[in-house]
């Protein structure tokens, strides 16, 4: 054995790893931004809680993509029906948001378990495919079915009950809270996940399927575990999106839904959790910096930085971060 | 020969299309086997592997594990029993420290790898044996480390280590030296040659010196189908095996 085996021993190895689940301070940030927030933007908090809704849908992503490296352009298909139930529980006179956060979230879970049931026994392209054509199938269900959906022209009418007392107001805050709440409570959720046994097979899944088949893991029920709590978060997302703006359109589970929260995740780094977190505000400041500068074109300039992005900074914001950490303690 | 085999395959058969790549394949892998699988480029020696595995599925025959029926399960299924192959080209988790590597194998072993709560860090006792483990394959320093990052020498032996992390009876080595420069193959070759008796081994394997030197048994296999089967000593001179094989590269 050499000398770095044994300066390793076991017990700080064993440690380094125990410690790896444990929270750490820089952890606490973005809920630090997200109170405060609260305080220092209350013209803001309407938009908040959309950004905040917004990053639960990325996070979901995340499970599924950064995670168990099922790459889908068809999320929009479970933040739609999450949307869509809400709204019609509270157009039908269910407007008691919490239990329909949980019913949207449930729907949305047995719809991606359905098809997911269906669809992962695929791969690759094929995967993507079958992903869009799910997505874009019940988008145009729900444009057929205007006497339930109201069509193109969007389900309106919901009337959302007050949350745990306090009633949606024209400021947002109660929606700020609420989404902020919601968020956090899915990001203890997924955190748990990601770093228990089963989130550590998902990475192995992604980094080598074929060695995980060789040492016994039951692959495709893995990765519809995890298919299906990723849709159950899109669910939430899309219920908390229709509970705060009280309104449902078929924009919910359009393609291009799906297609930019995958460019907003790619943005902030996928596979860590934290990506959904930078990414979304990111590219929410941005479009609406470069919309300001090019009204027309400002979707190529977006486009353009994803390019630079996927070329340049594999990792997103969260890379470079990495990077620059990594470079001043080399050069401490 | 033993009651049971630890591994056996009866006519098994594959076609890709018109072409055999399995031609009714009669094999014998005996209890706490050193077994070598030969035969030139194209013979078919990985098809049988993933056969055995599971990886594909045989168009006829059988596969039995200790005497039993394994032709029907999963991938999954047959590592449970006991059947855990490494792979010609490394296949292992390149992102992950090969601790973590062992440890993955270890929680679909120990069955708590679908669990989605308890944080994998907290298991102290697994983590003390896949280190263990990586110990006795002498690339313990190695543990910490990113697979990317470490030596390719040293990534085959941690091939084997997840391997062995599954508790085999039956393990499939398939070219467990290919790639390695030979002054480093002879690490390799020990550690094969200090597996657990109770294993039974089989290699597949190019390199003649490591075959030699490890085999009991060799088959040799032609075109998808078992030309001859002997000790190293009968294969060395049947002249059908020199004429197919090894006279392209008289043994040493």
């Amino acid at each position: 054995m050499t000398d770095a085996a044994e300066r390793l021993s076991v017990p700080s190895i064993v440690d380094a790893f125990a410690r790896r689940h444990r929270l750490r301070w820089p952890e606490a940030l973005p809920w630090v931004i997200g109170v405060g927030g609260f305080f220092v933007f209350p013209d803001y908090l309407a938009l908040g809680a959309q950004v905040l809704a917004t990053i639960l849908f990325a996070l979901s992503v995340d499970l599924v993509l950064g995670y168990a490296g099922i790459v889908t352009l068809g999320q929009a298909a479970f933040f739609g029906t999450g949307a869509y139930v809400a709204g019609l529980l509270a157009v039908h006179g269910w407007g008691e948001p919490i239990t329909s956060l949980l019913i949207a979230a449930a729907a949305a879970a047995l719809v991606g378990l359905v098809n997911g049931a269906i669809i992962l026994r695929t791969h690759g392209l094929t995967l993507l495919m079958l992903t869009l054509v799910v997505d874009r199938t019940l988008e145009e269900a729900a444009n057929k079915a205007t006497s339930i959906t109201g069509g193109a022209d969007g389900l309106s009418g919901m009337q959302v009950s007050p949350v745990l007392g306090f009633s949606f107001d024209l400021y947002g805050r109660t929606a700020y809270l609420y989404c902020l709440g919601a968020l956090f409570v899915c990001w203890l959720i997924a955190r748990r996940i990601v770093h228990s046994p089963f989130g550590r097979s998902l990475t192995g899944i992604r980094e080598n399927v074929q060695r995980m088949h060789a040492i016994g893991s039951p692959v495709f029920w893995r990765r519809l575990t995890v298919y299906t709590i990723s849709a159950a978060f899109a669910g939430v997302s899309g219920a908390l999106i229709a509970e705060t703006t009280q309104f449902v359109g078929l924009g919910t589970l359009s393609f291009e839904r799906s297609g930019e929260i995958l460019i907003m995740l790619i943005l902030g780094g996928v596979g860590r959790l934290y990506g959904a977190f930078i990414g979304v505000p990111l590219y929410m400041i941005l479009q609406d910096r470069f919309a300001e500068v090019d009204p027309v074109y400002w979707y190529f300039w977006i486009g353009l930085l994803l390019v630079l992005v996927v070329v340049f900074a594999r990792g997103g914001a969260f890379g470079l971060i990495d990077r620059a950490a990594r470079w001043l303690g080399r050069n401490r | 020969m033993s009651a049971t085999a630890a591994l056996e395959t009866r006519g098994l058969c594959k076609n890709f299309g018109a072409l055999r790549v399995a031609n009714a394949i009669d094999f014998r892998l005996e209890q706490g086997a050193r077994h070598a699988l030969i035969g030139p480029n194209g013979a078919g020696k990985t098809t049988f592997v993933n056969l055995v595995t599971g990886a594909i599925r045989p168009n006829d025959g059988r596969i039995l594990l200790e005497g039993s029926d394994i032709t029907g399960l999963s991938q999954a299924q047959r590592v449970k029993r006991g059947l855990v192959r490494t792979f010609q080209i490394t296949t292992l988790f390149r992102g992950l420290t090969v601790l973590e590597n062992v440890l993955l194998a270890l929680g679909e072993r120990l069955g708590y790898a679908g669990n989605l709560y308890r944080p994998a860090g907290s298991r102290r006792e697994v983590i003390e044996e896949a280190f263990a483990l990586l110990g006795r394959l002498g690339i313990a320093d190695e543990a910490p480390r990113l697979v990317r990052e470490v030596a390719y020498g040293r990534q085959r032996l941690v091939e084997i280590a997840v391997a062995l992390g599954l508790n085999p009876k039956v393990l499939l080595l398939d070219e467990p030296a290919a790639g390695v420069p030979s002054a480093e193959s002879g690490t390799i070759i020990e550690m094969i040659e200090r597996l657990p008796p109770e294993i039974a081994v089989l290699i597949i394997e190019h390199d003649m010196d490591l075959v030699f030197r490890l085999a009991r048994r060799i088959t040799v296999m032609v075109q998808g189908g078992v030309l001859v089967e002997g000790t190293p000593a009968e294969i060395a001179a049947d002249p059908r095996v020199r004429q197919v094989y090894l006279g392209e590269r008289e043994p040493a």
